[in-house]
């Protein structure tokens, strides 16, 4: 689906400052070279096996699907990984392509810090360098998390520019990058950035989709019907849908945060309020105003909170071959609290988004039909974020 | 030939960096004219962006600044027009693509061309995204300059060949700011540069003293001043003009 300098359609790209472009080329010869090496594939395997916990399960959602009695639900169970999210499976490919490039230091952005304590993993696992760098707001509402990667060795840098969350992250770890090139590589967290990121990202989450494919097959002899993913960049939303692009009658449906309302400016939803932009090293949509200067977008959700959409969702929803809608705050919220109740699950707040459109989907469909949602992550980092939302303040 | 080439003809060139609006349009204006006349023989204007990737914290906070006292694409326009009454300086201006892109890209620089702008130079354009506005730019005759950086290595002649006004060589890896010391080979980098086109080169990023900028011009065709030009207009508000203006003859008087 990638063609030459990483289009996707008209979106992706290239751009960057040119102290950056030698990186990029390196990082994309260096990809191309290992992705197809027995060697690397079954080192990766292994960490995907042994130390992720891989493959993550395939579960339904029995009390779930009668309670809201409609389509069968399962759930893609990826907050069970190590380090209780998705974000494991990309950070485990990128660093170890580094470690193969030569590089000893790892530097990444955060939004939840989910992404962050991945890669301060990942360094911790493979002996390299880590520093994140975090939106100071950002710090506030996941200060757990801040804690987890400093305990895992790496350096938290909390940036105050701009609205302090996680575009401003992005910005931040883009120039530390273009400062320290030769010894760093910039562990990027979403399907987004300049080419070959959103591509390399996608390949290393795509064992989302192949394991749900197999899974499906082996459970219920067919594939679902829809696949259900949040999208923040988007990572884990094309890991769901990438073995399911050419499986038309599969509706890939990706859930964005609506925050207070996209009839709001307190959203995040890019592609209900964005228009097509370039920023970040890639064309795409992005919430802006007339003058392209990047809108402060919000979500309850850090990991939503974000402008912009990864190039290949952009180029999906061109061509019609993905939905994505948008799931307010308090949609959210109630979604958190159901999944929590009604299966013992306590989902990240990013992964409720996906949960919520599940549970206005589910019911007008036929119990013959199957949906699967992917569980980006789980729920222990939002708790005291929800309860300060429900207006209880708990102590971390 | 391009304006921009009159700004090689006064010896070595001393380029100025001005982030508009910075603290307002009015004293940009009189920043821009204190600069000329003191001897900059190339302006190079800011049209600020929320998220300018490539700037040191200095002029993150002048695209601040900018956009908190109301600076529009619109109004950085109705700006030049009014400079252009006054002077006819080689100008161009300095912005992300995103400001080129949403404007409409052939709407801003059949606007360039209008307003007597010579040139635009795109921080994150590099050479294999220049299609994106080269044949607009082409069309109504604004130079794209292309910048070159330290780890260009075997870029450098394909960006050179294909130059554009004048070529703008980055000092050093990272952002813009001032540095104590610039450690690049420059010379090397000129070197191959002048092999592969007649196109001036000059020098920026961490340019803040008269030694450094002659240091810096005496390898190349020119340098280029952002951050200490930007911190004075942070001290000084309103007032900056004139100091701009003594910082500006001091670092050309280095350069004649």
């Amino acid at each position: 689906m990638t063609n030459q300098n990483g289009r996707f359609g008209i979106h992706g790209g290239q751009y960057i400052p040119e102290t950056l472009m030698n990186a990029v080329i390196e990082l994309e010869e260096a990809y191309n070279h290992y992705k197809n090496d027995s060697e690397f594939n079954k080192e990766l395997t292994e960490l995907f096996n042994e130390y992720a916990g891989r493959p993550s399960r395939l579960y339904y959602a029995e009390k779930m699907t009668k309670d809201l009695g409609g389509a069968k639900i399962y759930l893609k169970r990826e907050d069970l990984n190590h380090t209780g999210a998705h974000k494991i499976n990309n950070v485990l490919g990128q660093a170890l392509l580094a470690k193969k490039m030569g590089k000893t230091r790892l530097i990444a952005e955060t939004g939840a810090g989910q992404h962050g304590v991945a890669t301060a993993t990942a360094a911790a696992l493979m002996g390299m360098e880590c520093v994140v760098f975090m939106g100071e707001e950002d710090t506030k509402r996941q200060a757990l998390n801040v804690y987890r990667m400093r305990l895992l060795g790496a350096d938290v840098i909390p940036v105050k520019t701009g609205t302090a969350t996680l575009k401003d992250a992005v910005s931040e770890a883009m120039r530390e990058w273009t400062s320290r090139i030769a010894d760093t590589h910039y562990c990027l967290g979403s399907v987004m950035g300049p080419h070959p990121f959103p591509t390399i990202v996608r390949d290393f989450q795509a064992v989302i989709s192949k394991e749900t494919k197999e899974q499906m097959l082996e459970k219920e002899g067919r594939l679902p019907d829809a696949v259900i993913a949040c999208v923040g960049g988007g990572s884990n939303a094309i890991g769901s849908f990438y073995h399911f692009i050419e499986d038309k009658d599969v509706r890939l449906i990706g859930c964005e945060a609506a925050g207070r309302g996209v009839d709001t400016f307190e959203t995040a939803a890019t592609i209900a309020t964005g228009k097509v932009g370039i920023f970040h090293g890639m064309k795409s949509y992005f919430c802006q105003d007339k003058f392209g200067q990047i809108a402060p977008v919000y979500s309850i959700s850090a990991g939503l909170d974000y402008p912009g959409i990864g190039p290949e969702h952009a180029y999906l929803h061109d061509i019609g071959r993905a939905e994505y809608v948008s799931i307010t705050d308090e949609e959210a919220v109630n979604a958190f609290e159901y999944l929590a109740k009604t299966e013992g699950i306590i989902p990240a707040i990013e992964s409720a988004h996906a949960v919520a459109y599940a549970m206005k989907l589910a019911p007008t469909l036929s119990s013959d039909k199957i949906i699967a949602i992917t569980i980006s992550g789980r729920g222990d980092k939002d708790c005291a974020a929800i309860a300060r939302y429900r207006g209880e303040d708990i102590h971390e | 030939m391009s304006n921009i080439s009159k700004a090689f003809e006064n010896g070595k060139a001393f380029i100025a960096f001005i982030t508009c609006g910075d603290p307002d349009i009015e004293t940009t204006k009189a920043v821009v004219k204190a600069a000329v006349d003191n001897g900059a023989d190339l302006i190079e204007l800011g049209i600020p962006f929320s998220d300018p990737t490539a700037e040191g914290p200095v002029i993150q906070g002048a695209n601040l600044r900018a956009l908190s006292g109301g600076i529009t694409t619109d109004k950085v326009f109705v700006l030049v027009k009014e400079l252009r009454k006054d002077i006819d300086t080689p100008m161009v201006f300095m912005t992300y693509a995103n400001v080129v892109f949403s404007y409409g890209a052939e709407a801003f620089i059949k606007t360039c061309r209008e307003i007597g702008i010579d040139g635009m130079i795109i921080p994150d354009l590099p050479f294999e995204e220049k299609e994106e506005f080269s044949g607009l730019c082409h069309q109504y005759d604004v130079a794209l300059v292309s910048l070159i950086a330290p780890t260009s290595e075997n870029r450098i002649a394909m960006i050179a060949k294909e130059a554009e006004g004048f070529l703008y060589i980055v000092s050093s890896l990272g952002v813009t700011g001032m540095r104590s010391e610039i450690k690049t080979d420059l010379a090397s980098i000129v070197k191959v540069v002048r092999e592969n086109t007649d196109i001036p080169c000059a020098i920026g990023f961490g340019i803040s003293t008269p030694e450094q900028a002659k240091k810096m011009a005496d390898i190349s065709d020119g340098a280029i001043v952002g951050s200490a030009i930007i911190k004075l207009i942070e001290k000084h508000g309103k007032d900056a003009p004139r100091y701009v203006g003594e910082y500006v003859k001091c670092m050309k008087d280095a350069l004649r």
